[in-house]
């Protein structure tokens, strides 16, 4: 017999999200940690990220979570094609932020700024502590943005083939709470990393 | 299976009635009966290679100077020991094994929550303990660190640490996948009628672990990530050379394994609460009580991570703060000891062996946590700090409480699990020679303790001989009383069980023993005046 519980699906993707804050909450304890060691460092540092692309990567990763927000709408409404317009321009927004963290990373390492490089052990401590910060939880978000870009395809597959109805959408909603968390979570990478010059 | 069993209607969980048949049936099961079984025999293997090792270590120390193996190896034994032990046996422990048998039945419940997600956390475990196990023969060697991996040290060894490193990872996230169904199990699926205050106490104490391995866990998880990143990528954030803080990483480490104690200790304390109620046949003393200090130990045990660094370098207001916290979480624990011992008083008690082992537990956890205090109290610390009174104690919580109360609830609920009893007699033994054996093993090092042997030492003084020698034979005697044990469950089947052999209330006691696969034949409910320790 089918067992099936909504709320109880629900709950369960929150206590998840819970866990995984807590997760960046480890990261973020070290970065407050190290930030009151080396203020004037985290200073020094930041002005090598480019605050022009993380803005945009802001505003592409807030359009995101609105466009799946409005695709959850759009199945209680019935209309699927809609939903899979939506997701599809969220997965876009997600391949977008891919790409600009591609070039910016990949810039640093041209230049050999990269954790363990020649470079960084001739900058001073806490510029070090900074720049493996960033990579560490640049690379942590990426890696939830690749996680939560499979569950969205997944979801969005099973809205085209009508498998997600107005009748039965949690596991839209679970894929929508979790590409929130990483929204979130890059909402205060942003000005951790990129806004404290 | 088309043929009827006579007794009862419904096939019990133990046969197959999918597609699969035999082993297959078993690994692809997502039945929560059978899941906590396949831990169940999953621990006592990994249990018995720990007991194993345990006794290797004790062979070496039984003379001071090298006997059998040099320091690199000793080194490497402990490491071991303690991965295995701790991370595969006392951490998911009677959560993973009873939680999952016996809690959604004691609710009212057919299954979990999320049963496939529970037969996935069931192979992340399995996972990360083959990742554990195969750190150690391959790269370069067992790892040398302790199951603590302290940095500096796990991040200059050339021994194998990324490995266990990552199988430690895999089974936190076992953990907190085990940790999240059992909330929203406990959340969604009680029966009708039965509030939060009309659960068990068992499943009470499961959910006040459930919330420490969903909210502490994923710091060690980031905290291992972060190691295996110093390894391979050199971000520094505990390396000093690099402006990096050794300390900062025993502060990560302890804020989640320090409520891994209780992540352990808190279901042995439930196993124990359903069992001293049974076997007193009386309601138990001070059900609220019980369930609260579950949750204020979850609470303040979130708050006294740092009582394991008093020497590592904190400020002396840091210190004495985590040492009152230190105290003040021994309220709660000391509450539930005093509910049980009133639980006793004028109750009509038989002395069978589960509640045989539920006495040893609490002889047991009194002297583990009265010990604890004195570390926790910060002059005495400085003294006994890691000396081999530290490894007493801890073992005297982890083996004497846990331990124990996975013995009491393995006699306890395997007439259920099996549908048979055993014999008495030799599970009274198993008990005897388990508890001096036990007791053998460890007070002893308390002694040698205060006199100064440090602990993960390979060489020692003369003087502390005697008590390494007698930790010895008390070893040997510990393993007896576990041979004893599993030769009392395992070697023959004994009488057919009765549906509820030891006069309980809860609501595994009503259906068959073995249950049905769907548990209840009829979903139970709970009367308004019903409450979960009715005896006259």
């Amino acid at each position: 017999m089918e067992h099936r519980d909504d709320i109880g699906a629900k709950l369960g993707m929150w206590v998840f999200i819970f866990t995984e804050i807590l997760l960046f909450g480890g990261l973020f304890l070290v970065y407050a940690i190290m930030r009151s060691s080396y203020s004037v460092e985290f200073h020094q540092a930041a002005h090598h990220l480019n605050a022009f692309i993380g803005s945009i990567n802001t505003v592409v990763l807030l359009l995101s979570s609105a466009t799946v927000a409005m695709s959850i709408t759009a199945v209680q409404k019935g209309n699927n094609k809609l939903a899979v317009i939506l997701l599809f321009i969220t997965l876009l927004c997600a391949a977008v932020f891919m790409v600009n963290k591609y070039f910016e990373w990949g810039h640093k390492i041209h230049i050999g700024l990269y954790p363990g490089s020649d470079l960084m052990l001739t900058l001073s401590h806490g510029q070090v502590m900074f720049f493996s910060l960033y990579y560490f939880m640049t690379g942590l978000h990426m890696f939830h943005l690749v996680v939560g870009g499979i569950i969205l395809t997944i979801v969005m597959v099973k809205v085209h083939r009508g498998t997600i109805n107005p009748g039965r959408y949690v596991l839209l909603e679970n894929g929508g709470l979790y590409w929130h968390l990483v929204d979130l979570i890059w909402i205060f990478l942003f000005p951790l990393l990129y806004l404290i010059t | 299976m088309t043929e009827e069993k006579t007794h009862h209607p419904e096939p019990s969980y133990l046969e197959d009635t999918g597609k699969y048949k035999g082993l297959m049936a078993w690994l692809t099961s997502t039945d929560h009966k059978r899941i906590g079984l396949m831990y169940m025999y999953a621990m006592m293997v990994f249990f018995g290679v720990g007991v194993l090792l345990g006794i290797i270590m004790r062979l070496e120390l039984f003379f001071p100077g090298q006997q059998f193996y040099g320091p690199q190896m000793y080194n490497g034994i402990f490491t071991i020991h303690g991965i295995i032990m701790i991370f595969t046996v006392v951490i998911p422990g009677l959560a993973a094994v009873f939680g999952n048998f016996s809690m959604p039945i004691m609710i009212g419940a057919k299954d979990v929550a999320f049963p496939r997600l529970n037969l996935f956390s069931f192979y992340l475990y399995v996972l990360g303990a083959a990742i554990a196990l195969a750190s150690q023969f391959m790269g370069n060697g067992p790892p040398d660190t302790g199951w603590t991996f302290y940095a500096p040290y796990s991040i200059q060894t050339h021994t194998n640490v990324v490995a266990a490193v990552f199988g430690a990872f895999v089974l936190g996230f076992s953990s907190i996948l085990t940790g999240l169904n059992f909330i929203v199990t406990m959340h969604r699926m009680r029966a009708p009628g039965m509030t939060f205050f009309k659960m068990p106490l068992f499943p009470w104490s499961l959910y006040a672990t459930a919330w420490i391995q969903v909210l502490a866990t994923p710091i060690v998880g980031i905290t291992l990530l972060m190691i295996i990143a110093e390894r391979w990528l050199r971000i520094g954030f505990f390396d000093p050379s690099l402006g990096g803080d050794p300390v900062l990483y025993q502060h990560l480490f302890w804020i989640y394994s320090h409520p891994a104690v209780y992540i352990m200790i808190l279901p042995a304390m439930g196993v124990i609460t359903e069992i001293v109620p049974t076997f007193a046949q009386k309601k138990v003393f001070g059900y609220k009580a019980i369930a609260i200090s579950s949750l204020a130990i979850a609470l303040v045990g979130y708050f006294v991570w740092a009582h394991h660094m008093y020497t590592s370098g904190m400020s002396s207001t840091a210190r004495w703060v985590f040492s009152l916290l230190t105290f003040l979480v021994a309220v709660p624990s000391a509450i539930k000891v005093f509910n049980w011992v009133a639980t006793m008083y004028k109750g009509s008690i038989s002395v069978k062996p589960p509640f045989l082992f539920a006495l040893g537990f609490i002889f047991l956890f009194m002297i583990g946590g009265m010990t604890g205090l004195s570390l926790g109290a910060l002059a005495t610390n400085i003294h006994v700090h890691d000396t081999a009174y530290v490894v007493a104690h801890f073992h005297y919580i982890v083996f004497g409480g846990v331990g124990f109360a996975f013995f009491a609830a393995v006699y306890y609920w395997y007439p259920k699990m099996y549908g048979r009893m055993y014999n008495f007699k030799m599970a009274n033994w198993s008990c005897v020679f388990l508890f001096a054996g036990f007791n053998l093993l460890y007070f002893p090092q308390f002694i040698i303790g205060i006199m100064g042997m440090p602990r993960r030492y390979f060489d020692y003084l003369p003087q502390f001989a005697f008590g390494h020698q007698l930790s010895f034979f008390g070893g040997l005697l510990l393993s007896i009383g576990f041979i004893i044990m599993l030769i009392t469950l395992f070697s023959k089947k004994g009488a057919k069980a009765p549906d509820n052999p030891w006069g309980g209330s809860t609501f595994e006691w009503r259906v068959p023993s073995p249950p049905p696969l769907e548990n209840f034949d009829v979903m139970p409910e709970m009367g308004v005046n019903e409450e979960p320790y009715d005896y006259k």
